[in-house]
């Protein structure tokens, strides 16, 4: 009778099996990860963790394909209050303040380390990619996994029919300007396109100009943080934008990576976005050569260029399991960063390796010459020492503080709003989730 | 048959027929519900180790907050909009189809399809058509000479957002519409052709108020699919943008709670979202149904 009802209503039957599934991994011996590697990426994930499994017989890893970021964030958010959680779970790197705050769940990755007895030494890190994940005594909280680094892609193409030199990108905004007003005279309708605007326009312009995104260390030192993307420098930034998407020299195209057509298709001269979109755009751009180079900065600015900050993800650990699961995974972290995973992992999927020794293994085996434009992403995190302000930023509810961002520098795109009055309501709102954050997690 | 009926006198057994229904309907309806409603008194962290019971707070910080009340105007042109486009169309269609004699039911069947689309594929194919850079029908526009770009003007991408998700229901409104028109007694009609009426004036003074029942009905289903099943579209096209253009009530609720891990926020919205609906749902029965002529 009762399976008669659920055959009548299927799409009830989804969720008993999505509960089902849970308790199937959860009981099993395996040490749990969920991540949220689709496609090829995903194929690797399985590929790295069969071979630790091959590597030794103690321990087994199983990697747990669970969407999206946000999808597989929520899912260990949702499993860990009805105590079904995995052992590891992939986090993106703006869903880290909402990791570190919840210190009953978390088992810092130093911590898991040093109860393993395994020596974490940080000196063999980039340290531009474990900053953004340590604490303010520089304890690695979350094993770094996939990080990338936005850079600028510009087509050779379109650079030799404008009299430019197709070997080299522009070093300034005000030299990227001078060549996308020459681009559009060729027949070029538009000089460039971002990703991500909010982390490459905001928050690595920031970090590049050495700038303060947000106050107390960008979120580091303290929950009281609020957004400073409304100073001078900022709004002269947005400001120019908004001028040029006027007459196209930047043209608007989405959100996230929405934008990666008009690059493709030739409309859009120049794109700025994640080093490891490298890839889809050596699988997508068919009619003309493409390069790679560091983002502009602008001429004269104090400091510039710092260093980028990265974007991507990293491998927490959760609390709640037996002392000996966490012994496997703190061998699996030992053998995720050892140079020759690394340096795999790094050269299949664009990703930047984390340690100094999976750089040098790259470049010994001659991936970079081979397969030019991909060193820009690392020279461009490490040319410099990380500065307080161009470490990374670590903000509370700050998916919500990119949708406020996003939806703010729409208005401005569109006319609606000038870019101080769209920086200064993107304070404002974003003000409101951060001390809502701050409230739920202080206690 | 006397002996029949005396079966019915069981007295348990009436209970244990509807069981499996309530028990869904606890379960799966209730429950949830009532969970919401408790979770809206809360400020939690995501992993919920630090509760706090608030009362009404997050109620009161969604009616002061702009963005909310801005999510609701978008709700109310969105929801008007997609219910009087896709019914306009589909009476029209259903008045058409009605008409045909030759190739009826080949009118028909292709006239039914869209609605086996599911809404996140119907927003991908909307989106695939208006795309800025790759889009067809984009392109047209862009040739006509209007500048169309649904990721940067708001109301290109209401346009784009309605139109799908009109389009997704014009299906289920056609084939209510045409059941009904073929449920009017011809004779009314042939009298009134006689009487000299034009077809215009038929359907006007006929047509139209003999299918009453079946517009009332349908604007309920309407303007429910426009508040909730609209989701898919949205997420698959605009993701609410650009600058929460097209960020429905709804599609706040599942940012906030799911993107945002604001649980307490999120279940005050859909709290707020169920009333909202259910007033509505009172408010048609108690004003227009007295319109409506069965």
């Amino acid at each position: 009778m009762f399976s008669e009802v659920l055959k009548m209503r299927k799409g009830f039957l989804n969720p008993i099996l999505f509960l089902l599934g849970l308790t199937i991994n959860c009981f099993g011996a395996d040490i749990v990860w969920w991540h949220a590697m689709g496609g090829t990426l995903g194929e690797k994930v399985n590929e790295i963790a069969s071979r630790f499994n091959k590597s030794q017989s103690e321990h087994s890893i199983k990697p747990i394909y669970k969407g999206n970021y946000t999808e597989t964030m929520t899912g260990a958010v949702a499993a860990f209050r009805a105590k079904k959680h995995p052992h590891m779970v992939q986090v993106f790197e703006v869903g880290t303040a909402t990791m570190m705050a919840a210190k009953g769940a978390i088992y810092p990755a130093y911590q898991v380390m040093k109860d393993a007895g395994i020596p974490l030494n940080p000196s063999a890190y980039l340290q531009a990619v474990t900053a953004y994940y340590t604490d303010a005594k520089g304890n690695l909280l979350s094993m770094p996994f996939n990080s990338s680094t936005p850079v600028l892609y510009y087509n050779k193409e379109a650079f030799r029919l404008a009299g430019l030199d197709p070997d080299r990108g522009p070093r300034t905004w005000n030299e990227f300007e001078d060549y996308a007003k020459k681009i559009q005279k060729v027949g070029y309708p538009c000089g460039f396109t971002t990703g991500w605007q909010s982390w490459t326009q905001l928050e690595n312009y920031s970090a590049w100009h050495d700038l303060a995104f947000a106050s107390l260390g960008n979120g580091f030192n303290g929950l009281n943080s609020s957004l400073l993307i409304n100073s001078p420098e900022h709004i002269k930034h947005v400001e120019t934008l908004a001028r040029w998407q006027k007459s196209r020299i930047f043209d608007y195209g989405g959100r996230r990576s929405d934008a990666a057509p008009k690059f493709y298709n030739g409309e859009c001269a120049m794109y700025i976005n994640s080093s490891a979109s490298y890839s889809p755009i050596r699988e997508n751009v068919r009619t003309f050569q493409f390069g790679v180079s560091m983002l502009p900065y602008w001429e004269g600015a104090k400091g510039a260029p710092q260093n980028s900050i990265i974007g991507g993800a990293s491998l927490w650990v959760l609390r709640g399991h037996k002392p000996e699961d966490y012994k496997a995974v703190a061998s699996f972290f030992s053998f995720l960063t050892s140079a020759e995973v690394q340096a795999d992992w790094h050269q299949f999927t664009g990703y930047l390796p984390i340690t100094h020794t999976a750089y040098e293994l790259s470049r010994e085996q001659g991936f970079y010459k081979k397969n030019p434009g991909t060193e820009t992403a690392i020279l461009q995190l490490t040319h410099k020492k990380p500065t307080v302000r161009s470490k990374g930023i670590r903000l509370g509810n700050f998916v919500q503080v990119r949708d406020v961002i996003n939806e703010e520098l729409e208005a401005v795109w569109g006319g609606q709003k000038s870019a101080s009055k769209g920086l200064n309501s993107a304070v404002k709102r974003s003000e409101i989730l951060l001390r809502k954050f701050e409230r739920a997690n202080s206690r | 048959m006397v002996k029949d009926s005396a079966a019915f006198r069981h007295r348990f057994l009436p209970y244990l027929l509807v069981a499996p229904q309530v028990t869904i309907t606890l379960v799966f309806f209730i429950w949830p519900a009532a969970q919401a409603l408790y979770q809206s008194f809360l400020i939690e962290d995501a992993f919920g180790l630090s509760t706090e019971f608030v009362w009404f707070e997050n109620f009161q910080f969604l009616l002061s907050d702009p963005g909310y009340l801005h999510s609701f105007k978008v709700t109310m042109v969105f929801a008007s909009c997609t219910t009087f486009l896709s019914m306009g169309a589909s009476l029209l269609l259903a008045v058409m189809a009605d008409r045909v004699i030759r190739g009826a039911m080949i009118y028909k069947t292709f006239l039914i399809w869209p609605y086996a689309v599911a809404p996140a594929i119907a927003g991908v194919l909307w989106y695939f058509l208006f795309n800025p850079s790759i889009g067809i029908l984009a392109y047209v526009i862009q040739s006509a000479g209007y500048d169309w770009n649904h990721y940067l003007q708001g109301s290109d991408a209401m346009i784009l957002v309605i139109m799908a998700a009109a389009w997704k229901q014009i299906s289920y409104n056609f084939l209510f519409f045409l059941a009904g028109l073929q449920s009017i007694p011809r004779s009314l009609l042939e009298a009134a052709a006689i009487d000299g009426a034009s077809p215009f004036k038929r359907f006007w003074t006929v047509v139209f108020p003999l299918l009453s029942p079946t517009t009332f009905f349908l604007l309920v289903v309407n303007v429910v699919y426009a508040f909730f099943d609209t989701f898919g579209i949205i997420h698959a096209t605009t993701s609410g943008g650009p600058a929460g253009a097209t960020e429905i009530l709804v599609y706040k609720v599942f940012n906030d709670g799911f993107i945002g891990l604001d649980l307490g926020g999120s279940a005050a919205q859909s709290v707020l979202l169920m009333f909202m609906v259910g007033i509505f749902t009172i408010l048609q029965f108690r004003y227009v149904e007295k319109k409506v002529e069965y």
